[in-house]
């Protein structure tokens, strides 16, 4: 490594929750980065990696969190030492952050154009004319279309891909020595998240930029890294060489890390469980009515948006059919719909030959059983004020069990799921992230369902605890025989848990066939694309060796 | 924006007509008879049932009902039962102070106390946070005519800065006319002030969490862009529902504060007239205060949208 003077060097840094009795999260971590560096920070959540980055920008939460030792060297000023005057000074201008959530990153109500002028007026004396002359200077180097009209625009206004240019921009904006980055992809589409990462890459040559990389995907580290820290409990485990530490780690956690990683490459089908056919869906469409203006009576009526546009599958017992679409394609629609959480437009819905779309609330009951729900965020799907065991006995008290007997099979679910016995008096927030998907998925389990709909349930996990969650839903299948409906962005999760896959985009079908033919050697040109953008695609993480 | 204005007026119409058939079939249930009260103790049965076919109380109650809503789309609200002037005068007569009180309270309000909550969000935990909010306690719990009776005591009567009490209308001076409204106007607001430095510091605190007040931050920007430009912008709406809805309940009757001031406003109009049955005054009164509400909300909704460019109706 060369010892020329670096942009960022972090020596021994300590930091602590701030209370009588600290705990330590960074436990002495040490880095450093040359100009125009990418450096990846990469671990699963709860490593330190988010904490380092928001140190160096002196954004710790106040009263929570505090450095307690070592040394954050910007261009060989101590960061840790500078006064918070000095240390606004230098936010914005020497070293800028761009963030993971480009929704609630911008705020919603001032104009973008007026963001972004505001770090020019903060930083520089320029007057207003060359402030907006730098500003649209800014908003046509990050790509963006009719930049005038950007300048004008509200966040709202613009797609997640376009805010997270416009964040870019912002951050580059008097050209900083060092740009951090936190997850800026995780929340993006492959498609936008491919776009985006060139950006950055793009920018930082022309620039020089350092570029401290924070992320949890091994795939996005594989696109982009120059060299790699790899992040446990605080602790810099390993750091190094970006091919290096992908093809040869030397550290357990480094190769359990990768292992972890899904691969590309499609498993074969399974063999058919039996013939019986538990979800037949045909040519399901469900429209949006367009907005009512207030002289609706007199005009043509416009259009409405098809979000699901006659969309059909079969799912048979003990099989698996993902659902596989960008944001917008419609896919969460058409779970929803299947579920029947919404009404469908038209289209017929048959769970185990059971015709369930034309059905009342009332006639629906007897039915609901039968197909139940994962949702994609375990922080939020379960209610915090109910304890575990009164979750899981919910639903089939309500088809008249037994207190008693629910309970009881409420402890048999939670041992299946692999869950110690005493979890059913506890409540939901005394559980890890991927405990709680396993609670949710016993929840859904409580009430012997023929089919079970998945919503992006492993999306919000890290890696590791991703592949417990398939690997649990795998073995259930394995014992129970369910049908899983898995709806998911991810193409890695895609190839490795399901049978079929059916690729939607915009509310259509693109291709939907066995999971082999879909993602292995794929006849639509917009599958194609997206296997394409997938981040690492030319690595193999399993096999620590480029994909063949 | 003007499609859903027009929408919103005409909306109002029901509202309105329900009210008053609601307003007019109540005082008419409630005992009670104004004949009664304006005939006196010592008149006879006969007399009364005089009175009453006089004052036209005799018709049947529809006939009554459609009489009153005559008028009222002619815009005559009738005449008092009791001192037999026009409703119409007695209302606009008393409108002038009440309204210069609840502008005068709720403005001072706004000045003292979303400063106040801004600065107890930002100081979180800190003395002045554990001030602001004690005090606030003690705005909320002390009644109004204590706090009334003590700024006299203290600023009336001990410094002589203010006149005691009484009104004067803005044509009289207007020294005059503020001098004797800044003791009232700090009494009304007081349990104003105590419910929005509240307000706005529980929705500042929410929107300091949030990502783009790092954002912000991160720029490097100043604490007070932060706190003023970027974050209370951002919790306004909450803030803008109580201002509105406090300056309407300020309105339609503070009998409290303007019996303590001795000011002639339409609270004490509104007591006077229930106690007489007043029956035209009443309504008219009832009437007015939920056409008030109304608008005020309206307007309230209005200026979400323009706090919030999300908000487009």
């Amino acid at each position: 490594m060369s010892t020329e003077n670096p942009v960022l060097k972090v020596d021994s840094l300590v930091v602590e929750t701030d209370s009588k009795d600290p705990k330590q999260i960074l436990k002495g971590i040490s880095f450093e980065i040359q100009p125009g560096e990418t450096l990846c920070l990469v671990g699963e959540s709860g490593s330190g990696k988010s904490v380092s980055s928001l140190t160096t920008m002196g954004l710790l939460p106040q009263g929570a969190l505090r450095a307690a030792g070592g040394r954050i060297l910007l261009d060989g000023e101590d960061l840790l030492q500078a006064s918070p005057k000095r240390i606004s000074e230098l936010r914005g201008s020497r070293m800028a952050m761009i963030f993971q959530e480009p929704m609630t990153a911008l705020n919603p109500v001032l104009t973008v154009g007026r963001q972004l002028d505001e770090v020019l007026a903060c930083h520089t004396s320029e007057p207003a004319n060359k402030r907006r002359e730098r500003v649209l200077d800014a908003l046509e180097q990050v790509h963006l279309p009719d930049i005038e009209r950007m300048y004008d625009s509200y966040p709202h206004q613009l797609s997640g891909g376009q805010r997270q240019r416009i964040m870019i921009a912002m951050a580059l904006l008097l050209k900083p020595k060092l740009l951090i980055a936190d997850e800026p992809t995780t929340a993006l589409d492959v498609t936008t998240q491919h776009q985006i990462l060139k950006l950055i890459r793009e920018l930082q040559e022309k620039h020089g930029t350092a570029v401290l990389f924070i992320t949890h995907d091994m795939g996005v580290v594989a696109d982009i890294a120059h060299r790699v820290c790899v992040m446990h409990f605080g602790v810099i485990v390993e750091q190094g060489e970006v091919k290096q530490i992908l093809s040869n780690p030397q550290k357990q956690y480094t190769r359990d890390l990768l292992s972890a990683v899904p691969s590309l490459t499609p498993r074969e089908a399974r063999a058919l469980r039996g013939p019986r056919l538990v979800l037949d869906v045909a040519e399901l469409v469900k429209e949006y009515a367009p907005p009512r203006s207030l002289l609706s009576w007199f005009k043509k009526p416009k259009a409405g948006t098809k979000a699901v546009n006659n969309i059909s599958f079969k799912l048979y017992e003990g099989r698996t059919l993902g659902i596989v679409g960008e944001s917008g394609s419609g896919k969460s629609t058409l779970a929803r719909c299947v579920m029947r959480l919404i009404d469908p437009t038209d289209g017929v819905i048959r769970v185990d030959g059971q015709q369930i779309s034309g059905l009342t609330a009332v006639g629906l009951k007897p039915h609901r059983h039968r197909i139940q729900m994962i949702f994609q965020d375990p922080y939020r799907s379960l209610n915090p004020r109910r304890t575990v065991g009164d979750s899981l006995i919910e639903g089939p008290m309500n088809y008249g069990a037994q207190r008693e007997a629910a309970l009881g099979r409420a402890a048999e679910l939670l041992q299946l799921v692999g869950l110690p016995a005493d979890a059913i008096d506890r409540f939901p927030h005394q559980f890890s992230g991927g405990q709680r998907q396993r609670i949710a998925i016993a929840r859904a389990l409580a009430m012997e369902p023929d089919v079970i709909v998945a919503d992006e349930a492993v999306s919000a996990l890290d890696v590791s605890v991703q592949a417990q969650v398939l690997a649990l839903l795998d073995d259930i299948q394995e014992r129970l025989g369910i049908a899983v409906l898995f709806i998911t962005h991810d193409l890695r999760v895609a190839a490795q848990i399901c049978d079929d896959v059916l690729v939607m985009q915009r509310g259509k079908v693109v291709e939907y066939g066995p999971a082999s033919d879909v993602l292995g050697n794929p006849s639509a040109e917009y599958t194609r694309q997206l296997i394409e953008v997938a981040p690492g695609r030319s690595w193999d993480f399993a096999n620590f060796s480029p994909a063949s | 924006m003007l499609g859903y204005f027009i929408r919103r007026l005409l909306a109002a119409i029901p509202v309105m007509l329900v009210v008053a058939l609601s307003v007019f079939l109540l005082l008419r249930l409630s005992p009670g008879d104004p004949a009664t009260i304006i005939a006196g103790e010592m008149a006879d049965a006969e007399q009364v049932n005089n009175i009453r076919t006089a004052l036209g109380l005799n018709e049947p109650l529809h006939t009554q009902f459609f009489i009153w809503i005559g008028n009222l789309l002619q815009g005559d609200f009738g005449t008092s039962l009791i001192s037999q002037t026009s409703v119409m005068s007695m209302i606009s007569q008393r409108l002038e102070p009440t309204i210069s009180l609840a502008l005068a309270a709720i403005t001072l309000t706004v000045i003292v106390a979303v400063p106040l909550g801004v600065i107890a969000a930002w100081k979180q935990g800190k003395w002045i946070d554990n001030l602001v909010m004690s005090t606030s306690v003690v705005g909320f719990s002390v009644p109004v005519f204590v706090i009334g009776y003590i700024l006299i005591q203290v600023f009336a009567i001990e410094l002589k800065w203010l006149p005691v009490q009484g009104y004067r209308s803005i044509d009289e001076g207007i020294g005059e006319f503020i001098s004797r409204l800044i003791l009232p106007a700090m009494t009304l607001s007081s349990v104003y002030i105590a419910l929005i430095a509240r307000m706005t510091r529980a929705s500042m605190l929410e929107v300091l969490g949030e990502d783009y007040i790092r954002t912000a931050r991160a720029k490097g920007l100043g604490q007070r862009i932060v706190l003023f430009r970027h974050a209370l912008r951002n919790a306004a709406v909450p803030i803008l529902t109580v201002v509105g809805a406090g300056f309407a309940l300020m309105v339609s009757g503070v009998v409290v504060t303007e019996t303590v001031f001795n000011i002639p406003g339409l609270g004490r109009l509104i007591v006077d007239a229930v106690l007489s049955r007043d029956y035209p005054v009443i309504q008219a009164l009832i009437l007015l205060t939920a056409g008030l509400y109304v608008v005020i909300n309206l307007l309230i909704d209005l200026s979400y949208a323009i706090t919030d460019p999300r908000i487009r109706y």
